[in-house]
């Protein structure tokens, strides 16, 4: 139990946490904007990776690679979207449905292996596991991955602002008044969930390359991940007034408390087994703050006229 | 202004709880009519509001709306048309936003929702002006939660919200049934106002014979899905609330005892 290996590891669960944090951002869409529970997002995670590992591997450059991945992550929110409206699946199972196809879908893509890796030193990938320390500033991980967190939020800042994500916050908020008020509630929640997924996949691309290789499991339990982030922002930093895009930031800031915690319990000796089971008791716990809250400790409410 | 042409609707068809809502409902109002509905549980009178919204699609008839078929189209699209507020003070508002956001997508209904910014600062000023018209001190509340207003705050707003773009037709779907009648009464006050001021086509369903008679052109009573009675003008003005419960036990049969009409 030495108290500098925790310190060491702690710059790369910062960048880790940056990168899920993204990919936090994208369940909060889904979760609280939406108000729908996506588990698309568990297939989501693998595909960005594989789709920008292998484009990589076939020599396109890592932008263009991260653009495919989003768009590659925007269809898979389509064919979610499209189970639940048109075909009035519940947004659970259409969730399911996409994520489980998109296992078939992530080995055909990555040409039926469960791992591509790639190399660090023969691509010239934007984050890596190995860009943490010793490199300047621009290079840095963590640099990189703020960045992208600080743009994202920017740009959703601004679109639900607009009339048309506004549309999607109301179709979150009340359906029937978003119908009376001429919202197309469907196409809305088609487009909220394309959204969503194209930043998980993006999310995941840059998870790829920091990790150097895209898995065919490695989206599995990702939306415990994302909500486990999306709760923990909330707790610690729900009771500071702040605007949408703060709320966004403290989500990719409760992604990095979620993997600095992992960090800390993995250093005082837990078996990395055991970690999906703590993270999804965690979770647990967290979702029924709320309900608990109200069910045990609500004070009556003083009732107003008009 | 508005043509209903034998409407038919039947719920759960085929199974135990069929139940026909709609049974060839026909209607027509005129430009400004303000129609005042009333009529016993499961008359049929929602179920008009809602066939004419376009929650569903109904099983037989046509709906016009100012010449415009609109039998077929969705519930969005048809909302180009037409101002509602609910019996659910819930219903009308989005709760987790603010006051003047819930305007400002009212204010785009019937309109295409672009990326533009979905509130600019001259409309802020705007609906400043338009709050002060509900008379509750909702002007000075702009950036406040909607689910922090009261149950009558809230209608008072949803009904500001419908009629912000100026509707064809305003549909009033028992709004102040669920709220206490001093509140009540000051919402229905509000949609006299409202509905003077814009000489608004209305439809506005009530349990309040006394309120049917006072407020309005014209009132219709709905029984097993159909109008039963329609009277306008001077006769109405003079009807009374025993003549409306005659007139029920005359067409329907029935003895009128609903413990959801108020017969005070």
């Amino acid at each position: 139990m030495n108290i500098i290996s925790l310190f060491n590891a702690l710059p790369g669960a910062c960048a880790q946490g940056l990168i899920w944090g993204i990919m936090a951002i994208g369940v909060y869409i889904t979760y609280k904007i939406l108000d729908l529970a996506d588990l698309t997002v568990d297939g989501t995670m693998c595909t960005g990776g594989a789709v920008c590992i292998m484009m990589m591997l076939n020599g396109f450059p890592v932008e263009i690679s991260l653009i495919a991945a989003f768009v590659v992550g925007m269809l898979a929110g389509l064919v979610t979207g499209v189970f639940h409206t048109t075909m009035g699946i519940p947004a659970i199972l259409a969730g399911i449905l996409t994520q489980l196809g998109l296992y078939s879908v992530n080995l055909r893509i990555m040409g039926s292996k469960s791992n591509q890796a790639i190399n660090v030193d023969k691509y010239d990938l934007l984050v890596s596991l190995r860009y943490i320390k010793d490199v300047p500033f621009y290079q840095n991980a963590i640099f990189i991955a703020a960045i992208f967190v600080i743009v994202i939020v920017a740009v959703l800042y601004w679109f639900f602002g607009t009339e048309l994500g506004s549309s999607i916050r109301a179709t979150g908020c009340n359906q029937n008044m978003s119908r009376a008020q001429g919202i197309n509630t469907d196409f809305c929640k088609i487009l909220g969930l394309m959204l969503s997924n194209g930043i998980v996949a993006l999310a995941s691309g840059l998870y790829a390359q920091y990790q150097g290789f895209a898995d065919v499991n490695m989206g599995r339990g990702a939306i415990v991940i994302g909500l486990a982030a999306v709760i923990i922002g909330e707790v610690v930093f729900g009771k500071i007034k702040g605007n949408f895009a703060f709320k966004l930031l403290s989500v990719a800031l409760g992604a990095i408390i979620y993997y600095i915690v992992l960090q800390i319990v993995l250093w005082l000796g837990l078996n990395s087994n055991d970690l999906k089971l703590i993270s999804a008791l965690v979770v647990a716990v967290f979702l029924a703050i709320p309900f608990v809250k109200r069910k045990y400790f609500s004070k009556p409410v003083k009732k107003g006229g008009v | 202004m508005l043509q209903v042409k034998d409407i038919y609707k039947t719920f759960n068809p085929g199974t135990v709880n069929e139940k026909t809502a709609l049974n060839g409902l026909a209607l027509e109002l005129q430009e400004g009519d303000f129609v005042t509905v009333i009529g016993g549980n499961g008359a049929g009178k929602s179920t008009m509001l809602n066939a004419i919204a376009g929650v569903w699609t109904v099983d037989e008839g046509k709906i016009f709306i100012d010449g415009i078929d609109v039998t077929k189209l969705p519930e969005h699209k048809r909302a180009k048309y037409l101002g509602r507020v609910f019996q659910d003070p819930m219903t009308g508002t989005a709760a987790n936003m603010q006051i003047e956001e819930n305007l400002a997508l009212a204010a785009r209904r019937g309109a295409k929702r672009t990326l533009r910014i979905g509130i600019t600062q001259k409309e802020r000023e705007s609906y400043k002006e338009k709050l002060k018209i509900l008379d509750l001190g909702l002007e000075e509340r702009l950036t406040a939660k909607v689910g922090l207003l009261s149950g009558g705050q809230r209608q008072a707003l949803t009904l500001l919200m419908a009629t912000l773009q100026k509707p064809k037709l305003l549909l009033l779907d028992e709004h102040t049934a669920a709220l206490d009648p001093k509140t009540a009464a000051k919402v229905l006050d509000a949609t006299d106002r409202i509905v003077a001021k814009d000489n608004l086509t209305t439809i506005m369903i009530t349990h309040n014979m006394k309120d049917a008679i006072a407020h309005g052109n014209r009132l219709i009573m709905m029984h097993e899905g159909r109008v039963i009675y329609d009277v306008r003008g001077e006769e109405k003005k003079n009807l009374k609330v025993a003549d409306l419960l005659a007139k029920f036990e005359q067409v329907s049969g029935t003895e009128f005892a609903n413990d959801r009409m108020m017969l005070t």
